[in-house]
């Protein structure tokens, strides 16, 4: 193991470390304390110019009650759910197929297509966007979450291809091979075989795709415009105007509109890693 | 020499088969690409080309495109009579700030994982509350720190203030705002490295270590000649997502300056955006001349990263 294990060090090593450990968690989370401190703060502490002690009173429960009950945020954060799970089962479910077919079967075109998908997901959103916005609107899908659930599919499969492909490579070919000599229907080898085999990659791949499409920015802003349709990621702006220069509140927005991705991930946090560290040891 | 199988083939016996299941093997693998090929093709691979063919156009996104050839390019690079497009200028110079300080993600998680890389009590909670920056999304991030610099009310000038420094107004001031901005990326992107670290260091191989420990190798020198070696894969991934995500920057941009103060934060991604969805007129022909530039840039590391992964994977066979 390396660094040195810490039994084997210096007494005084040991308890620097032990010192050090909370004294870097702090400054490493500063920024976002300093936010935590402001969403329960009272608003007369702005006043007064108290802005990074203690709060003079604790005003959690008013300053997120006014983010819920009081503003578009609950409406943002419905749409938020309703762009990311479609997205999610959709992504998913294109990719396992696409997966399987690259991962299993041997034909001439095998690698081009599987680097296609590799490729066109490195590519700048840039270059997509007047385009696809383009064709949004022709299908009269503009400011629709339709619209934004079809766009993410379709760009999170090259992603979740390149996974899929990845696991299923790793499988044991051989069960394959063995269901085939029982004369088992191709299709049915994809259900009943490699499926169930690949739950973990199933797993790791929606936990990373649900908080890549809650954390989407860019194509909220280019593909909708209102609340009828905006995720919590573009509907923050429209929060933040009508909180103007309230920090206690902006602050508690902010938090309620991070939450989700970040619960899922103190929640699944196995899958969550092995699928962001798929590929660093070999 | 022929040996019939122990197990008698089931092609053989049924001679009346559908041409489907003759051709099972061969169509398979189509029928699952099918449905995520279309998608694909439309939504990604399809635009790149629109994209191309918009950008020698004139075009508001509704009325008639009308051909302009190169004009969109000359106007961008200078070329002829006029001067380079100032915005282009401080944009491209920017995406390369971008790109070289973003990659200090790199040792910084590096050494994070270092200093985590220990088996004290209560250190997989370190580990996650380091890591989750990276799961706040950049909307967030850009606020938090928007709040975390404002001069009056931020905390990091409070904190400058005790060391006697300070007040500074970084998004306020055109030569500084760029760097605050990255500072705020690097935090995410630090802890995604360092979750790669981490990764790769729990791989290697102890033995290993162990021998170069006899051989009297320790600190900087074991790290570069025995460890690094090592998390050469984790490295590569994280120079990979570490460029996309220099040039993808785009939510913090808009989110903490909006390009400003006196555009002096805009990048290839976020110019773009402006161009083609601004409030004084779309102008998309020359948002996707700008975007096709952006594409070019790209392309180079793109075709970097494909190399890499098709020699691992030619070698894997």
């Amino acid at each position: 193991m390396f660094p040195t294990p810490l039994e084997k060090t210096s007494r005084q090593w040991q308890i620097s470390y032990q010192v050090l450990l909370p004294i870097m968690l702090i400054i490493w989370l500063l920024p976002l304390i300093a936010v935590a401190n402001f969403s329960i703060k009272p608003e007369s502490d702005f006043v007064n110019g108290n802005y990074w002690g203690i709060p003079s009173s604790f005003d959690a429960f008013s300053n997120y009650g006014k983010v819920f009950f009081e503003s578009n945020m609950p409406r943002y954060l419905l749409n938020s759910l309703f762009i990311t799970i479609p997205t999610v089962i959709g992504a998913v479910a294109l990719s396992c197929m696409a997966g399987f077919a690259l991962g299993i079967y041997k034909f001439r075109s095998n690698l081009l297509i599987f680097f296609i998908f590799i490729a066109g997901n490195f590519v700048p959103f840039q270059i997509l966007m007047v385009p696809v916005r383009d064709l949004t609107v022709n299908m009269n899908l503009y400011d629709t979450k339709t619209g934004l659930v079809l766009f993410h599919i379709a760009f999170q499969t090259g992603f979740c291809t390149l996974f899929m492909r990845n696991f299923i490579r790793a499988l044991p070919f051989p069960l394959i091979e063995a269901a085939r000599v029982e004369g088992i229907a191709e299709w049915k080898i994809f259900l009943y075989v490699v499926l169930p085999l690949m739950k973990p990659a199933l797993a790791a791949l929606a936990v990373l795709i649900f908080t890549f499409i809650w954390n989407d920015y860019f194509w909220a802003v280019v593909l909708t415009q209102g609340p009828t349709a905006q995720p919590v990621t573009a509907g923050i702006t429209e929060f933040n105007s009508q909180f103007r220069a309230a920090y206690h509140l902006m602050s508690a927005g902010s938090i309620v509109a991070a939450l989700p991705p970040v619960a899922m991930f103190f929640l699944m946090q196995k899958h969550f890693i092995a699928g962001l560290t798929l590929g660093a040891v070999k | 020499m022929s040996v019939s199988p122990a197990v008698p083939s089931t092609h053989a016996s049924q001679p009346n088969r559908g041409w489907y299941k003759r051709n099972e093997i061969a169509i398979t693998p189509w029928l699952f690409l099918l449905p995520a090929m279309i998608f694909f093709a439309v939504y990604v691979i399809v635009p790149i080309g629109q994209s191309f063919w918009i950008s020698f156009h004139e075009w508001d996104g509704l009325g008639e495109k009308a051909w302009v050839g190169t004009a969109n390019y000359e106007r961008l690079l200078g070329i002829g009579d006029q001067n380079m497009d100032r915005k282009f200028t401080v944009s491209f110079w920017n995406n390369l700030k971008w790109l070289v300080l973003y990659l200090l993600a790199i040792p910084a998680g590096l050494f994070i994982a270092l200093f985590l890389n220990q088996t004290v009590t209560g250190i997989r909670f370190y580990k996650s509350m380091f890591f989750f920056p990276f799961v706040i999304s950049q909307v967030v991030v850009g606020l938090v720190f928007s709040w975390f610099y404002l001069p009056r009310e931020g905390l990091l000038n409070a904190v400058l203030a005790i060391f006697g420094a300070g007040p500074v107004n970084i998004l306020g001031d055109p030569t500084l705002a760029t760097y605050g901005i990255i500072a705020a990326g690097l935090w995410p992107q630090t802890a995604y490295c360092m979750i790669l670290y981490l990764t790769g260091l729990n791989a290697v191989d102890p033995e290993q270590v162990e021998a170069a420990r006899l051989d009297g190798a320790k600190g900087h020198k074991m790290l570069w000649y025995v460890i690094l070696p090592q998390l050469k894969p984790a490295t590569f991934i994280a120079f990979v997502v570490t460029i996309i995500g220099a040039l993808r920057s785009f939510d913090l941009i808009s989110v903490m300056t909006n390009g400003g103060p006196f555009g002096s934060t805009r990048v290839l991604s976020f110019y773009m955006f402006e161009e083609s969805l601004s409030e004084f007129g779309f102008r998309m022909g020359y948002g996707a001349a700008i975007a096709v530039v952006l594409f070019f840039l790209m392309l180079g590391f793109i075709t970097y990263f494909l190399y890499s992964m098709y020699r691992d994977e030619k070698g894997a066979h």
